[in-house]
């Protein structure tokens, strides 16, 4: 044990001194009161109660008398101790000395306790006071007896038959504290309580095992002893019925929470990754599983609430057009080519927004279907929104102040080392890194700017930057070149053209995630930045790269959107045609037969545009993780393979020179999974199977990346912190919730839903069914109420005030920031003048 | 104290709950790997205790540059050999656990760095930490004159009172601000 602990115990015995010689001289004004009080009930009360008197001072004398000779018996012990200690931290002088004292004053203490409790038992004898006198001498005596056992908590160890003297003691004590006054209660319950806090705090305390034991169990001791006793009459039972079940609640949450982390999946696999590559790689899986996690109570939501009811209870396969398979494409419905495209059976389920029927109600449970469809898609967006914020701002607090760039040495120095590491390469690694940030800081500070040629680094950048642009114009223009092909493929005719022509959009926008990054990386080599920043810039293009290319898809869709709207128009003038001819028919032969004969496969419709979107977005999921895993089996898996089997008959060292083993990267892994799921976001409206989907691709994901990265990646040679980009990748992610949400809104909200498909339709907005349920599920004065609430001139005000308290916030945040550094300046001017002083 | 080393009773067990940020399982895994270090007829002893030369193989310190000064900090034995009983262990691993305190954790972190176990970390325990995280190779040590200025900008940054050495309050301080102590002092079995 080295002194700083024991600087803290001695410490802490000091203020266990003062605070017990402050009891003590209390304890005797008390005294002093109550034994004046008793001499004057004395004649009242001495007569009757003599002889219990008598007994009860023979009783005492004899206590005292014992717990006097096992008093001696352990300060002669506590002697011995002492020397042994101040033997043991003689090398240290001042420090043993300063110990020696404060044994020195304890002792002083403790005989001067002792002497009181002589003194009292002397009064008795004197006095033959009443018996509640007694008792509360003896209460008070158990409270010093208390404390003084806390300042012995290394000379635990008493003889069995002491012991079984004192919880006889302790019995009585029980029983007669009943009649405590309320004073002595209070300071009693405060004990308690302190008691009770030191219990909670004591996993906090940096002291070895044992000491932290002893203080437990006579803490636990002390508190189930008198916490019984607290409480009066009625009171006390209740009193003591709430700590039990305190106690049964503390230990059911104990349970709870190990039985949660026993829950938690993946937790040993992450262990594993993450002494093997330290925390930075295994943040990424981290945050997969936060990710799955998410995804889970999406699928959830929407497997609950929409998914099922609609196959329980709405109306069956066959039963109507919008749940039927054309007859054009029945032939090639079953198609393995067709499912997988989710084209035949597949956009005829419930995985597609087509499929859900406009009824209000379905089955036997009045299930408003409509509305549960759209407060699902709003309710997921909401809930993403809330989990990402709420992260957001406890990383945010758990990274306390941030970027305050003061302590830059030293936290290199402290901070540096992941004692994650099991791993010696990664360990290797990481030495080299820590040893190189310390000479670039080193250099930094040396020689803050020495650029020697700072007209061709700014040549370069502007180069670097404009390569990049081009890139992302280029695989804009691309990707929207595609689609719109895409488009006109499908009005020929899907059956006439190439896998490649059917899949072209989703593999370009595939291939340009996969390549683009690497061109990128060498473009960045031109720059000459510094890694980290170097980094920054290269996730911020492939951010910018993705997003661009997301919305060049969205803006594609939409005109394929539009295109549909205006088919749709000419459809539904058809079939109020076909209609009629069809009616004009059957009206002759006879009047009351209706349409019955037509299958609803038969029966025109119309290209229900929502359904197209859904599929658009799952396809481009499938692909995606398809390109994922490809790219991982071929990329890290057969790489790895052929280094390490190729090495045996090869010209030059594979492991050590070019291809070698890859990396884990990531940055780009991380940014993969966001952008997956912002399409999911995106999707998942008008295809409640996406997070389902995204479920499943997660779920395998963890296994084959966990299995990738331990089989065929080496530990990167850099090895970056995990913290700090934790926000960073909750930023980006509720960047991308942002804009995931806007196109999927505003199609909601502007485009009139198809006429003859989905859960909205028939109706003018997909909001509608919002009216229609206040309209008619709730009393008129409810709706009443929401129409004047959602008035303008209440709701600007209203946005008006949450903008003015964001402001104040802001401002107040902003200020108690400049409070906080002017503080920390003017501690540091204080200290620096003490030390002049 | 009521261990015996071939099982943990329920008791002791939900008592070391109380004192340790370790769960259940975590406990019930320490005693396991802690016993597997123990020798045969060591198994049944109470505090029995592991010397240092066996903790250190185990694999989530065998790479860690401060294990020796870990096994010692976090040691209670008399003849200050670094060898751990059972609870010793458990306070190893509760101070390293994911959800301690960042007042423990950086109190046992300084205690680890103040090689000399003088209460402050001054230039000797600072060279000594910048040799242990750069590795032991030769070329990757980095010269006097790149040591100096190393330490004495920590000290400029760091040593707030100016008395040439960094005293704990002054390290909690420093540390309290770090965005990714906690995240890296973590030992997991």
């Amino acid at each position: 044990m080295s002194t700083a602990g024991e600087q803290d115990a001695g410490l802490s015995l000091q203020e266990e001194h003062e605070s017990k010689t402050h009891r003590t001289k209390r304890r005797d004004g008390d005294r002093q009161k109550k034994k004046r009080r008793n001499e004057r009930r004395k004649g009242g009360t001495r007569a009757g109660e003599g002889e219990e008197d008598l007994q009860a001072v023979s009783e005492k004398r004899e206590r005292s008398k014992r717990k006097r000779a096992k008093s001696k018996q352990e300060t002669s012990r506590r002697e011995n101790n002492e020397e042994e200690e101040a033997q043991l931290t003689g090398g240290k002088g001042t420090k043993a000395r300063k110990d020696i004292r404060n044994e020195k004053t304890r002792r002083m203490e403790k005989e001067e306790v002792r002497e009181v409790e002589e003194n009292v038992d002397k009064g008795k004898k004197k006095q033959g006071s009443t018996k509640k006198g007694e008792k509360k001498e003896d209460g008070g005596k158990q409270l010093v007896k208390g404390k003084a056992r806390e300042v012995k908590k290394k000379k635990h160890k008493k003889t069995s038959e002491e012991d079984d003297d004192e919880e006889e003691d302790n019995d009585k004590d029980v029983v007669r504290l009943e009649c405590l006054s309320p004073e002595e209660l209070e300071k009693l319950k405060e004990a308690v309580d302190e008691r009770k806090k030191l219990i909670q705090s004591l996993r906090g305390k940096p002291w070895a095992m044992k000491k932290k034991l002893v203080t437990l169990r006579e803490s636990q001791e002390f508190v189930e002893k008198y916490e019984g006793a607290l409480g009066k009459g009625k009171g006390r039972k209740l009193y003591a019925y709430k700590v039990l079940m305190t106690k049964k609640w503390m230990k059911f949450q104990r349970d709870f929470e190990n039985f949660k982390t026993a829950c938690i999946p993946w937790e040993m696999k992450i262990k594993e990754i993450e002494s093997h590559f330290g925390s930075s790689v295994a943040s990424y899986f981290l945050f997969l599983r936060w990710m799955y996690g998410i995804n889970m109570i999406l699928f959830g939501l929407t497997f609950g609430l929409v998914m099922v009811p609609e196959a329980l209870m709405g109306r069956p396969y066959g039963s109507m057009p919008r749940k039927t398979v054309p007859r054009a494409e029945e032939a090639s419905a079953m198609d393995f080519a067709v499912l997988w495209d989710f084209g035949g059976y597949a956009q005829y389920s419930v995985l597609f927004y087509g499929y859900y029927n406009n009824q209000r109600t379905v089955g036997w449970l009045k299930f408003r279907m409509p509305l549960s469809y759209f407060l699902v898609g709003v309710g997921t967006v909401a809930y993403s929104y809330m989990v990402v914020i709420r992260t957001m701002a406890r990383n945010a607090n758990e990274s306390g102040v941030g970027d305050d760039n003061s302590f830059n040495f030293s936290w290199k120095m402290f901070t540096s080392w992941d004692y994650l590491i099991g791993n010696a390469e990664t360990a290797d690694n990481k030495f080299a890194s820590i040893t190189t940030s310390f000479k670039e800081a080193i250099l930094e500070e040396q020689e803050s700017h020495k650029d020697d040629n700072i007209h061709l680094t700014r040549f370069l950048r502007v180069l670097a930057n404009f390569l990049v642009l081009c890139c992302l114009a280029g695989s804009g223009y691309l990707i929207y070149f595609v689609v719109r092909r895409s488009q006109k493929f499908a009005l020929d005719g899907l059956e006439n053209h190439t896998w490649w022509e059917r899949n072209e959009v989703n593999m370009v926008m595939s291939l340009l995630g996969m390549f683009c990054p690497m061109l990128f990386d060498v473009i960045s080599t031109l720059e000459n930045y510094h890694p980290r920043v170097a980094l920054q810039w290269q996730l911020g293009r492939i951010f910018a790269l993705f997003l661009g290319n997301l919305y060049t898809f969205i803006i594609a869709l939409m005109d394929e959107i539009n295109l549909k709207r205006k088919e749709e128009k000419i459809v539904k003038f058809n079939i109020t045609t076909w209609e009629a001819s069809l009616y004009n028919g059957t009206v002759s032969e006879n009047s009351t037969a209706s349409p019955v004969t037509i299958h609803p496969a038969d029966v025109p419709r119309g290209p229900c545009w929502e359904t197209m979107v859904g599929q658009e977005f799952v396809r481009l999921i499938i692909s995606d993780t398809m390109t994922t895993y490809i790219t991982l089996l071929i990329g890290d898996f057969l790489r790895a393979v052929l280094v390490r089997f190729l090495n045996y008959c090869w010209c030059w060292d594979l492991e050590a020179g070019f291809p070698s083993y890859s990396e884990f990267d990531v940055s780009g892994n991380v940014l993969g999974l966001i952008f997956n799921q912002g399409m999911i976001w995106m999707g998942s409206f008008y295809a409640p199977c996406l997070p389902a989907l995204n479920v499943i691709r997660l779920h395998v994901s963890m296994y084959l990346q966990c299995w990738a990265v331990m089989c065929c990646n080496v530990p990167q040679e850099r090895v970056f912190k995990a913290s700090g980009s934790n926000n960073f990748y909750m930023a980006m992610l509720l960047v991308i919730l942002f804009l995931s949400t806007l196109p999927a809104i505003y199609t909601i909200v502007s485009i009139p839903p198809s006429f003859d498909c989905g859960p909205f339709s028939g109706k003018n907005r997909m909001f509608d069914v919002i009216h229609e349920t206040l309209e008619s599920d709730f009393p008129p004065w409810f709706s009443k109420v929401f129409s004047y609430a959602s008035n303008p001139g209440l709701v600007l005000p209203f946005i008006l005030l949450m903008v003015l308290a964001i402001y104040y916030l802001q401002s107040t945040s902003k200020s108690y920031r400049e409070a906080n550094v002017e503080l920390k300046k003017k501690l540091q001017m204080v200290i620096s003048v003490l030390f002049f002083l | 104290m009521g261990t015996t080393a071939s099982q943990l009773s329920k008791e002791s067990l939900s008592e070391y709950q109380e004192l340790t940020f370790l769960t259940k399982q975590e406990i019930l895994l320490a005693h396991k790997r802690f016993t597997e270090l123990l020798e045969k007829h060591e198994k049944d002893q109470i505090d029995a205790r592991v010397p240092m030369g066996k903790i250190i193989t185990l694999p989530e310190l065998k790479s860690n540059p401060f294990k020796e000064r870990i096994c010692r900090v976090f040691s209670t034995s008399e003849q200050k050999d670094g060898s751990l009983t059972f609870e010793d262990f458990l306070d190893l691993l509760s101070a390293f656990s994911d959800s301690a305190t960042l007042e423990i954790k950086s109190h046992y972190a300084f205690r680890i760095f103040d090689f000399d176990d003088d209460g402050t970390l001054d230039c000797a325990d600072l060279e000594k930490l910048v040799n242990c995280l750069t590795g032991e190779t030769n070329d990757a040590k980095l010269s006097s004159t790149e040591m100096k200025q190393l330490i004495s900008n920590i000290l400029e940054e760091s040593d707030i009172d100016k008395d040439g050495t960094v005293n704990l309050s002054e390290f909690q301080h420093v540390i309290s601000r770090s965005p990714d102590f906690v995240s890296s002092f973590k030992i997991v079995l």
